[in-house]
């Protein structure tokens, strides 16, 4: 388009126009760009060239080692560990939080008075320091004086020993992962519910859908499309991002059965300072951020293919 | 349309069987706060405390930590990253949105590559820098990262194309110089799209702890969870009274904005959150 209004020999007045008003873009977008690229492209490409060397922290040199750090990734049995651990961490945390969150969300909509209150009370952990408030589960979790395991022991059940013992320390964890993100998921189904025309399930009961099971699956679910998915995508790449908790809590302890993959990272980097090989695995955890991305264009696509 | 008492009551206790389960931490954490040692050891379930013990705990709590600092360093450090990523990102976007910009497709590329690093992707190489430039334990370390958000370009961006074009040949025509429009038409017509970003970006940054651990290693830059941290790493063992106390405190000020302004936090949430 510009090229035709340029083509002419005499610069036109509205050429003239455009170009000072190209040239005024680039200066309005000038900050953003420089800090852009000093902030997020430079280093995205320094990490990735660091993973290829032996860079310490603290030694002056450093050399190439070529893919010596993807080797050692394979059987370093910490970082088969860690990204073991987000992957189960990640599997319950993120479908169990959504269902919830979907299935809250329809309770909430549904209800008359309360509504507000309910939504305030869900919403909560989502407004509350996390690193804080896990102090509060490592009470509640506490083995001898924890309120859960004195509950328990009410009961008759012998309470197991939540963050401490390597068989429960990751479940413990993902208990609150879910706690905390129960409410955003909700918040965002909520929107998506209010977005459905009221027409369609008026429609539905005409055609027949008498059940409130069977208007879900023939109107709400196929209109929550859009939302689900995204919900989707945020919640399993904020379950790969777990870090606050295991930081505070666990350590990655006991005995590396909570070990996921920023506190590794983390461990790597900034504490044993072994920034070329702590940089392989920022790649590796990079690359799982791409291909979720990925995989959301592919289904997006698709269902737009659908409809 | 049938049996709406029993649906209801289902629906009713449902939703309270939850609402307890959510709250259940806040009622610990107000309850241990005031309870003393003892208290603690013997008698976890009962949640009034025998010996109201709050000011004995939150005073060890406010003595132990600095929380006058704590919170000023994360009023410092969110306003700054706040203010700055408005600064930026508002021109740019109008820049994309508004303007005939032959690089607008190569931001866009930009801005969405972008929407995909975190911080800890980046984190390493950011590191080794502010380390070799001594700003390690700093404001600035703290900030300069944040200073970009693309996703408020992106979000503004959204934001400005839904806006009419006359609102700006009108700003035009009157002789305001493209500066000056984003100054005085763009930036107070997109006051919704601030807020929500303002939510979105003050809860992001008031939580973190990834950034804040690597840069800061001296008590006086401390945010609010590094400063819990220290705490709680300072006075382990089983003070939980105490804690709790200081947990309390640090929650408390994001938990009062939002709900006295709940309705624009959850606005926020849900506009940044569909655009993303």
């Amino acid at each position: 388009m510009s090229s035709v209004a340029v083509a002419g020999n005499v610069p036109s007045a509205a050429a003239f126009h455009r170009r000072s008003e190209d040239r005024i873009a680039w200066l309005l977008a000038a900050p953003a760009i420089v800090l852009l690229l000093l902030f997020v492209l430079l280093p995205v490409v320094a990490v990735i060239f660091l993973g290829f060397t032996d860079f310490e922290l603290g030694y002056g040199k450093f050399r190439l080692v070529g893919l010596e750090n993807y080797a050692h990734l394979l059987t370093d049995r910490t970082f088969r560990r860690s990204l073991w651990n987000t992957s189960v961490y990640t599997a319950i945390v993120a479908p169990v939080s959504i269902v919830l969150g979907l299935g809250v969300a329809l309770l909430i909509e549904g209800e008359p008075r309360a509504r507000g209150f309910f939504r305030t009370v869900y919403f909560l952990p989502v407004a509350s320091l996390i690193v804080a408030m896990a102090t509060v589960w490592q009470y509640l979790f506490h083995p001898t004086i924890g309120p859960l395991n004195a509950l328990l022991s009410l009961a008759g059940i012998p309470g197991p020993n939540w963050l401490g013992a390597s068989n429960t320390v990751l479940y413990s964890l993902s208990i609150i992962g879910v706690w905390q993100s129960v409410g955003f998921n909700m918040v965002l189904f909520l929107a998506g519910l209010t977005a459905i025309p009221r027409e369609l399930y008026a429609a539905a009961h005409v055609d027949g859908a008498k059940s409130a099971l069977d208007r879900f699956f023939l109107v709400t679910w196929p209109m929550l499309g859009p939302t689900t998915l995204f919900v989707v995508t945020i919640s399993i790449t904020n379950a790969v991002k777990v870090f606050e908790t295991v930081k505070m809590l666990t350590d990655g302890g006991p005995n590396k059965a909570s070990e996921v993959l920023l506190f590794t990272i983390y461990q790597e980097g900034f504490v044993y300072l072994r920034v070329g090989y702590a940089s392989a695995m920022t790649v590796v955890f990079l690359a799982i951020l791409v291909v979720l991305m990925f995989l959301q264009y592919r289904v997006l696509d698709r269902r737009v293919h659908y409809t | 349309m049938t049996s709406i008492p029993a649906g209801r009551f289902i629906r009713f206790t449902l939703l309270s069987l939850g609402a307890l389960m959510i709250l259940a931490p806040y009622i610990f954490m107000i309850s241990t706060a005031g309870k003393t040692q003892s208290d603690i050891f013997t008698s976890s379930l009962s949640l009034m405390p025998e010996h109201f013990y709050f000011a004995e705990n939150f005073a060890k709590a406010l003595n132990k930590v600095p929380m006058a600092t704590l919170l000023w360093n994360g009023v410092v450090v969110c306003g700054l990253i706040f203010f700055f990523q408005v600064l930026v990102a508002i021109p740019c976007a109008y820049a994309m949105a508004k303007l005939k910009f032959r690089a607008a497709r190569l931001m866009m590329v930009l801005v969405m590559l972008g929407l995909l690093v975190p911080i800890h992707a980046t984190a390493l190489p950011l590191y080794v820098a502010f380390d070799r430039m001594s700003l390690l334990n700093s404001y600035t370390s703290l900030v300069a990262p944040f200073t970009i958000s693309v996703f408020a370009i992106f979000m503004f961006l959204q934001f400005f194309r839904a806006m009419p074009d006359d609102l700006i040949h009108a700003a035009r025509l009157d002789g305001m110089s493209e500066l000056g429009i984003v100054a005085r038409v763009i930036v107070p017509n997109a006051w919704p799209a601030v807020t929500a970003f303002a939510i979105f970006s003050v809860v992001a940054h008031w939580n973190d702890l990834y950034w804040p651990l690597i840069v800061v290693s001296k008590q006086a830059y401390a945010t609010p969870p590094l400063g819990l941290m220290y705490f709680r790493a300072a006075e382990a063992g089983d003070d939980y009274g105490a804690l709790m106390a200081a947990t309390l405190i640090i929650t408390l000020p994001l938990v009062v904005a939002f709900l006295f302004a709940q309705k624009r936090f959850v606005e926020g949430i849900t506009m940044t959150g569909l655009k993303g």
